[in-house]
């Protein structure tokens, strides 16, 4: 009973290797597609910037976020602004196709901050661009509502799609979205897999287990793998969220997407 | 004898988790990451190597009194293209000094050349100069973000090999070493500049 104790207590240890906890710096939650810290945008701005947010993700999947930051806590607008990308995943998982605008009316910097999957859309020159003849402009005036407005629609204008394009992409992910909302057809099988040959001989043959000693352990180690099998699969399915999160007018999420620093930052 | 046999189901499965823990597969796991990471670094660097051809060209016709700096940024590329480091050498030290020395001193070439374009209107307004700024400017980041990321990766990697259980796996089965980390070396970076105000008053 020894040999079972110690086991037990190095399995235990080891089970305890749970997933180490990142310090991190503080993000604004991502209340939806505009979220506007710094109180700069009049309602009505924000209810019109909401809408060709909106727009823009229906007709391309691409999630683009307006934001405004009251502090960037010393940090770089640039270092902040990958950051938070990642922090709330905006974009699909795969394609990693969000971008955000970031105002820092406070620092008097704005950026903006472009996912991998688009860097080669909305380049560096590109971004710096729109930065210095759409939003600066109208910020040096004060008219922080308008540069804002003015710079999301130059970026959209870079981000919606061609037509053809646009239909192709729609339907790959409403196709995901039925995938990942499906059947998880992986699980049946297993559990079909693990009805056969484990729970009908269990049931069945009581007696001839005892014959086949190492059997059984044998068996156990193929039954936990299954068991984790299914739990893998079972998790795979329930990946909601991610895709096209917001879709239908409900709350916003992002989608998993990731930044690497791409885009430009501009100030004024 | 039920008992016994859930009993053993129990360890055996526990079992096999354990040693899944133990680090046959995170060692592994968590070294492609960071060499994958480390790949994102060179890239990163190429990219900038691959737009100073570009601010060269800009600059000919435009600065001719900046030859020494250009020949000197020049010469920086061309030796910091030729120092790479294998994804296989990421556990030596002296490589990744060599290879953050190179860039570093581009990187400090590069500041100097630009600055130096300030005094230049006729490329202040050159379009494509004002490009590729924005251009490079965007690189920096990139490299910024990438080295941080692959230094995360190393470092969680390195955490993977010396922690218990997994050190078990990764000393007794792969053999494995510790990563380094990229510091930026520029000399004296650490010193900040002294601004001498009094010059040309």
């Amino acid at each position: 009973m020894t040999l079972p104790r110690a086991l037990g207590l190095i399995v235990a240890a080891c089970a305890a290797l749970l997933a180490v906890p990142l310090a991190a710096q503080e993000f604004p939650a991502l209340t939806g597609r505009v979220v506007d810290q710094a109180d700069i945008l009049p309602e009505a701005t924000e209810a019109e910037l909401v809408q060709k947010l909106e727009a823009l993700e229906q007709q391309s999947q691409r999630q683009l976020v307006v934001v405004t930051l009251s502090d960037l806590q010393g940090y770089d607008i640039a270092d902040y602004g990958y950051q938070l990308g990642r922090e709330w995943g905006i974009g699909d998982a795969e394609r990693n196709d969000g971008a955000l605008l970031i105002v820092a009316p406070n620092e008097r910097q704005v950026r903006i901050e472009v996912g991998y999957g688009l860097e080669g859309y909305l380049t560096d020159a590109l971004s710096s661009v729109i930065i210095n003849n759409a939003i600066v402009p109208r910020f040096r005036d004060g008219d922080y509502p308008g540069g804002i407005v003015a710079g999301t629609d130059a970026i959209i204008e870079q981000l919606v799609l061609p037509e053809d394009q646009a239909r192709e992409i729609a339907a790959e992910a409403s196709e995901d979205r039925a995938r990942e909302g499906g059947f998880p057809i992986g699980s049946i099988i297993w559990m079909g897999f693990l009805f056969f040959f484990f729970v009908v001989p269990m049931l069945g043959g009581r007696g001839r287990r005892r014959r086949y000693g190492a059997r059984s352990a044998v068996g156990d180690i193929i039954l936990w793998e299954a068991g984790k099998a299914i739990a893998r699969s079972a998790s795979g399915g329930g990946g909601w969220g991610g895709g096209g999160g917001g879709f239908g007018g409900g709350g916003f999420s992002g989608g998993g997407g990731s930044f690497g620093g791409g885009g430009a930052s501009g100030g004024w | 004898m039920n008992i016994r046999t859930a009993f053993r189901s129990i360890v055996i499965g526990l079992g096999a988790l354990s040693l899944a823990a133990c680090g046959i597969n995170s060692v592994p796991t968590a070294e492609e990451n960071a060499k994958a990471k480390w790949a994102d670094v060179e890239a990163q660097f190429q990219r900038r190597a691959n737009l100073i051809p570009n601010l060269v060209e800009v600059a000919q016709g435009a600065a001719e009194n900046e030859r020494a700096i250009l020949t000197e940024v020049t010469e920086a590329r061309a030796r910091a293209t030729s120092v790479n480091i294998d994804a296989g050498d990421l556990n030596d030290p002296a490589a990744m000094e060599q290879f953050a020395q190179a860039q570093g001193q581009l990187g400090q070439g590069l500041g100097r050349l630009l600055a130096s374009f300030e005094a230049y209107p006729q490329i202040q307004s050159n379009q494509n100069f004002l490009a590729l700024q924005s251009q490079l400017e965007g690189t920096e980041n990139r490299i910024a973000v990438a080295i941080r990321d692959y230094n995360e990766a190393v470092r969680q990697y390195n955490t993977t090999i010396r922690t218990f259980p997994d050190t078990i796996g990764a000393n007794i089965i792969h053999g494995a070493e510790p990563l380094v980390p990229y510091e930026a070396a520029t000399e004296g970076a650490e010193v900040a500049p002294t601004i001498d105000m009094t010059d040309g008053n």
